[in-house]
């Protein structure tokens, strides 16, 4: 489904990634993980558009996407959330999901302005649908006509999910859907992320600090340090990786990966 | 942040589009009544404001609900102005192709100044449309042969059918038709996809480029159809007065705008509206006022008058950006959430 | 007079008209590099400046000295006024809401001088001498001459001032990233009133300046708003490539009237600014900076 191959990405003399690969297979929830400033992000950037890298290549569904602009990545199946919530303040809940569906609708300024019958078909469509597949399986049906920036943080998260399901996308990037969250949250998010992924056979790829959600969920995990990939396998084989013990030791604090998910989720 | 939102409270987003309907339905048989009971001064005060809240509804789309702060939106109220004054007199065109060409005589000069730095992000766009306001202005004044500069064009009145529209209260209609027109067409943009990524794009550019949003084609069909609405208002502002010369679209009518947008309440379609009908009524209160003191005292008032409009203005401006970002439009919401509420009460 | 002395001529009253230009340049790059606000009611603080002096040395026929001194006081005054109510409150606000509160107060400065003085033309005591300079075969009027080396002076004396004193250092690492400074114990909203401070004082000056080589009325500020737009153009970051900004205009619109006629004197530097967006859009010496999202 996604590739990532190979990516050389550096800002000024500071090296960010340095020949990273990752594979996101079809059906499959795929995790990046790494200590802070491991480049995990960067990675992200990259996928999404944001970054040009030096050298390597994105390819989604076989076709190469290096050289597209993010919102055409969006139109060839890409969506993704952000670390950092970005909801769009001065709309309803309901509207910023709706957003998430712009590159599935056509309508232009004039069939939208004369309320044309595309412009009347495609929006209640889109809200039928969003009210089957979206509401209910997020639990968002309370706050769907709330003004997003009413809601608590927890809530945001999902509405952000929300908006990045609603155009069905081939591959889900998730940049730290748990971080800030309390344990009930994290599980909470769990469950939807899996349940998304069994509803719609959804190619998921996150980035995550908090490793017992990690472990639970993925399938594939590849483990990055200093913008370097050290391991990739199965949660199993990441867990007895003694380069990623190290690598999480080495980061400064005398934690094992399980007990550092705790402690992230504290500190944050 | 509210953490409980669990409570039943509708807000105001939710459907109630049936009530609206009504609503508006009654609004607009009271304003086809008006000329029919209300003196003629109120007749020609309404017209101008209809005028003033079309092209606030323009500057309203752009600034407002795309975040692209224009200055010069006085400017592309004359290039409207010109245009029908234009066409009238070299291709005797009727007005309701005028009228039309001016919204687009507009947008394509706006487009022309506000191409280039529509592509990039922050203050360049602003200067552009500084630049566009005092480079139009220059030409209205100082192209002589084709609009007799500070002289000014006149303009015959529109026919409807070979009636004329030749007294304020038949220019009043055709204004209300195109009010009503605008207004309705901004509400529907604006709870469309395409409004949904003008706000999108005012809020955090760069997610809703994550999300398929083409920026650039956004801000630049944001920024046309806001001068389209503009060439519009100036169309109808060259019909009703009869006469268009470049001291009507000068650096204070662009100020005006922004201060009913910012006013009213800026990504509100009923913000425009109010903000435009605020600041239409405030230079009347303003000028009574100064009558009222002036005559008790004794001195000359018509001469401060423009600058004490000019003072107003900015004060409004800066006093709802520091204090009520949101305007007027969200004080009326406040103030309506309270009646129903002691309404329930009761 | 061959057209090319001529053009040598009018380059150089435009250079020395354009001294004026950098002192109101100057103004606005410091407030901007403190805060990140574009000021564009510098013009009008500017204008109100020249207004204060008319008053001071006319009115109450205090004399020039006593009139400068005044009309200096009073502006700064007015900037930290402003500062104070409208823009601190402001702090952290999207840039274009900043910016339409600084053209709102531009606006209300307009009108309120419009109220008390009128619209009319004032005459302000002359500072400057009229006899013109002599360039070799050059000759530049004395006003002119005299207000560039008044204006060089200046912003001479002020870029030594920012480069060695503790408030420029200070205004430095506050310009250079405002959340280190604060953790530098620099107060960075004391920066920020002293740059207002700082601002004050060049248009005042540029104020009475410009008021001697030209006339007073409620409109002379108008023109900072082309210097702030060449200026945003030329990049924001740099102090010297904004006084160099400053000169151009004033070489421009000399030598563009001269050419084309006076009217076109004052679009000349929106048309510059509108061909140098269509050919580096990204301004003059600006940077392309890396996004967080």
């Amino acid at each position: 489904m996604l590739r990532v191959d190979d990516i050389q990405l550096a800002f000024g003399g500071v090296k960010a990634l340095s020949g990273v690969s990752v594979h996101a297979k079809t059906g499959m929830i795929t995790a990046v993980i790494g200590p802070n400033g491991a480049g995990k992000t960067s990675l992200f950037n990259v996928v999404s558009g944001f970054y040009k890298p030096q050298s390597g290549r994105v390819t989604l569904d076989g076709e190469d996407i290096s050289g597209l602009r993010p919102h055409q990545r969006a139109y060839r199946g890409m969506s993704r959330t952000f670390q950092n919530i970005a909801l769009f303040h001065g709309m309803s809940v309901l509207d910023n999901i709706k957003l998430g569906a712009h590159t599935k609708l056509k309508s232009g300024v004039l069939s939208a302005g004369f309320r044309l019958r595309l412009t009347r078909s495609e929006e209640s469509e889109l809200s039928a649908e969003i009210q089957r597949d979206i509401i209910g399986l997020l639990e968002l049906d309370r706050v769907q006509h709330h003004p997003v920036e009413d809601l608590a943080y927890g809530l945001q998260k999902r509405v952000e999910l929300a908006r990045a399901l609603v155009m069905k996308p081939k591959i889900l990037l998730l940049d730290e859907p748990v971080a800030g969250m309390n344990r009930e949250e994290k599980s909470e998010m769990s469950r939807f992320v899996v349940d998304v992924r069994k509803n719609w056979n959804t190619t998921v790829l996150l980035i995550e600090h908090d490793m017992s959600m990690v472990m639970g969920i993925s399938d594939h995990i590849v483990v990055l340090s200093f913008g370097k990939p050290i391991a990739s396998g199965t949660p199993d084989e990441v867990r007895s990786n003694p380069e990623v013990i190290k690598a999480y030791l080495g980061a400064g604090d005398e934690l094992t990966p399980a007990q550092k998910a705790t402690a992230g989720a504290r500190s944050q | 942040m509210v953490s409980n939102v669990q409570t039943p409270a509708v807000p105001a987003s939710a459907p109630m589009f049936g009530r609206t309907f009504l609503w508006s339905c009654l609004l607009i048989a009271v304003l086809l009544a008006l000329p029919l009971v209300a003196p003629r001064y109120w007749v020609y005060f309404a017209g101008i404001l209809g005028i003033n809240i079309i092209a606030t509804h323009g500057l309203n789309i752009m600034t407002g609900y795309t975040g692209l702060l224009s200055l010069g939106h006085a400017a592309f109220v004359g290039v409207g102005a010109y245009t029908v004054a234009l066409a009238q007199l070299h291709l005797g065109l009727p007005f309701y192709i005028a009228i039309p060409l001016a919204g687009c005589a507009a947008a394509v000069i706006g487009i022309g100044f506000g191409l280039p730095s529509l592509r990039i992000r922050g203050l360049y766009l602003v200067i552009a449309t500084l630049a566009a306001q005092f480079i139009l202005n220059f030409v209205f004044v100082h192209w002589q042969s084709v609009t007799k500069g500070d002289v000014g064009l006149t303009v015959q009145p529109a026919t409807v059918f070979g009636f004329p529209l030749n007294n304020e209260t038949r220019v009043y209609y055709l204004i209300l038709f195109c009010l009503v027109v605008a207004t309705w067409f901004a509400v529907n943009v604006i709870r469309s996809r395409v409004g949904r990524a003008f706000i999108a794009i005012r809020e955090r550019d760069l997610t809703a480029e994550v999300l398929g949003v083409q920026i650039v084609w956004y801000k630049l069909v944001a920024f046309a159809l806001g001068s389209f609405y503009a060439g519009v208002a100036g169309g109808l502002l060259a019909y009703f007065n009869q006469f268009v010369n470049p001291e009507q679209f000068g650096l204070l009518l662009s100020v005006f705008f922004l201060s009913a947008v910012i006013v009213g309440g800026m990504g509100s379609t009923l913000g425009a509206v109010l903000g435009a009908i605020f600041m239409t009524l405030l230079p009347e209160f303003l000028r009574e006022g100064a009558l009222a003191v002036g005559g008790t005292f004794g001195f000359d008032i018509a001469s401060i008058l423009v600058p004490l409009r000019e003072a107003v203005f900015g004060l409004l401006m800066v006093a709802f950006l520091i204090l009520e970002p949101r305007g007027l439009a969200q004080l009326w919401k406040r103030a309506r959430t309270r009646f129903s509420r002691s309404d329930n009460v009761a | 007079m061959n057209t090319f002395s001529a053009f040598l001529e009018y380059s150089a009253v435009g250079i020395a008209a354009g001294g004026i230009y950098a002192l109101i340049a100057l103004g606005i790059v410091v407030i901007f590099k403190s805060s990140r606000t574009f000021n564009f009611a510098m013009g009008e603080m500017m204008m109100l400046s020249a207004y204060f002096f008319y008053t001071a040395a006319v009115t109450f026929s205090l004399g020039i000295f006593l009139g400068v001194v005044v009309a200096i006081v009073g502006s700064i005054a007015v900037a930290l006024l402003i500062e104070r109510l409208a823009l601190r409150p402001m702090m952290g606000r999207p840039f274009i809401a900043i910016v339409m509160v600084t053209f709102g107060i531009g606006s209300i400065i307009r009108g309120i001088v419009g109220m008390i003085w009128g619209p009319n033309d004032l005459q302000i005591p002359a500072i400057l001498a009229r006899t013109p300079v002599m360039l070799g075969d050059i000759f530049i009027p004395g006003k002119t001459a005299r207000a560039f080396a008044i204006a060089v002076v200046i912003v001479g004396g002020l870029i030594a001032f920012l480069r060695y004193s503790r408030a420029g250092i200070a205004l430095r690492a506050a310009a250079a990233d405002q959340i280190t400074a604060y953790s530098m114990g620099i107060d960075v909203r004391r920066v920020i009133a002293f740059t207002w401070i700082i601002a004050a004082i060049t248009g005042c000056i540029s104020g009475i300046l410009m008021a001697n080589v030209n006339t007073l009325t409620p409109h002379l500020g108008l023109v900072a708003l082309n210097v702030l737009s060449v200026v945003i153009l030329g990049g924001m970051n740099s102090i010297g490539g904004v006084l160099v900004a400053g000169f151009i205009i004033g070489w421009l619109e000399s030598v563009t009237g001269w050419m084309l006629g006076t009217e076109f004197r004052e679009i000349t530097p929106y048309i510059l600014v509108l061909l140098l967006l269509l050919v580096r859009p990204t301004g003059l010496f600006g940077t392309k900076e890396i996004e967080r999202i």
